[in-house]
């Protein structure tokens, strides 16, 4: 190859000088364009989270920019509870307490209490595993603490045209007004499509994507479970 | 400007945009093509990043091509489109949120796209800053128009929609007509890619010879 300066571009020295002068004026400039968009980035995963919680609370189909407004409307405050049901976080901020909690804690426990139309409803997180990666979702629960209100799931890379179908309405509405829990002490869940039995606790599967329906299930009833204090508190 | 535009340039830009199509005729990149084309908005914003992404890493390669040690030569080419790829991610992130997680980790996979190695390797090497900015910029347009015709074939036929819009009349619907669900497949789009290109070839025969 041609070489301008006179420099021998082979050797070892300036393959090694080369290689690092390069990684750090590469390490500078993401680290700089991460600073700049990070605000931004972090308020659209805000604004996302917020629309999923208020589309389990039956609120659908909001733009953008109303997103904010009707959270702050509806959310009263996002509590964080311990395993006992005790408070451990007021949550009056809305968005600071309950909202910051990470997925994968399963200690610290949020509840999202909202008012919708005067009535209260409690919104709890839920996270699990799909077929192919991450599921997540909220349940919303009626102030009884006995009925479902609503739900919203969502995933990262479950099969497109099949297990991905739980981001739709048609799965998710399915869970309006299902008791909470079943006789034998389990909660709400999904069977295989086609094998309800009884349609009052159980939600219809989604045909093909058996092993997604079964994931949301063991989602729903490893979350429920750890709010067992919360939900027998009348 | 003369030089700007000269025949090769031109050629450079035009080329890959169809007989030369980086999909069609190299058969280069199509993973990500069969994966983010169930709608077109997707498919077109993967397109239109490929095609910042191939020409950019075009332009900074042939800028910096004699002084690359020959023996880290692929390092380097890959360390400039990983960098690349990861502040187009992030832009997609803070301004195009919900294209991006459409997308998810198709735009990471990027940097492995067989045409933006392929093109390093094979013209901005060897080619001035300019040139190479063009050929990744047709390269990248290439990828683009492919995917965009893919994606708006499965999107019609898949959810009777362009771009979100529904436009097959709810008419057509209550006489019967279902949206076909094999569209939003993956195995679909292989297919239709398939049909694309017997198309394409099929239109350049004359040309080829």
């Amino acid at each position: 190859m041609e070489n301008k300066k006179g420099l021998n571009t082979n050797g070892n020295g300036y393959i090694l000088v080369y290689s690092a002068v390069l990684v750090v004026v590469v390490a500078f400039l993401l680290a700089f364009v991460y600073a700049v968009l990070k605000p931004k980035s972090d308020a659209n995963v805000e604004m996302d989270k917020k629309h999923q919680i208020l589309a389990a609370l039956n609120i659908r189909g909001l733009e953008n920019d109303q997103i904010a407004d009707k959270y702050a409307a509806v959310i009263v405050k996002d509590e964080v509870i311990d395993v006992n049901g005790k408070v451990i976080k007021d949550g009056s901020s809305k968005d600071k307490d309950g909202f910051m909690v990470d997925r994968s804690d399963t200690t610290n426990l949020p509840v999202y209490i909202c008012k919708v139309d005067g009535a209260t409803k409690y919104v709890v997180p839920l996270s699990g595993k799909g077929l192919w990666g991450p599921i997540w979702g909220y349940i919303a629960i009626n102030e009884d603490k006995q009925t479902v209100y609503g739900a919203y799931f969502n995933h990262e890379s479950e099969t497109a045209g099949l297990g991905a179908l739980i981001v739709e309405d048609k799965f998710q509405l399915e869970f309006n007004g299902k008791q909470l829990r079943t006789s034998d002490g389990k909660f709400v869940g999904v069977v295989k499509n086609g094998t309800v039995k009884d349609a009052s606790t159980q939600c219809d599967g989604i045909s093909g994507a058996t092993k997604t329906s079964v994931g949301v299930n063991n989602m729903l009833q490893d979350c429920l479970k750890r709010y067992k204090a919360f939900l027998n508190t009348k | 400007m003369s030089t700007l535009f000269s025949k090769e340039n031109k050629e450079a830009f035009t080329k890959p945009l169809n007989l030369d199509n980086p999909i069609a005729v190299q058969v280069l990149g199509i993973c990500s093509s069969l994966a983010v084309t169930s709608q077109l908005k997707p498919a077109l914003v993967m397109g239109i990043s490929v095609a910042i992404i191939t020409a950019f890493s075009n332009l900074v390669i042939s800028l910096i091509r004699n002084t690359i040690p020959n023996r880290v030569r692929i390092i380097v080419q890959l360390v400039v489109v990983a960098a690349l790829v990861t502040i187009v991610s992030m832009f997609l992130k803070a301004y195009l949120y919900d294209v991006s997680v459409q997308l998810s980790v198709y735009v990471g996979l990027i940097i492995t796209n067989c045409i933006l190695m392929g093109r390093l390797e094979a013209f901005a090497m060897n080619h001035t800053p300019w040139a190479s900015f063009l050929d990744g910029l047709g390269n990248g347009f290439g990828y683009a128009i492919i995917l965009a015709i893919v994606g708006a074939i499965r999107e019609i036929l898949g959810a009777g929609s362009i771009l979100g819009f529904q436009i097959l009349p709810q008419g057509l619907y209550d006489a019967g007509y279902m949206n076909n669900g094999m569209m939003v497949m993956p195995a679909m789009a292989l297919i239709l890619l398939g049909c694309v290109i017997w198309v394409h070839r099929s239109i350049n025969k004359e040309e080829k010879k």
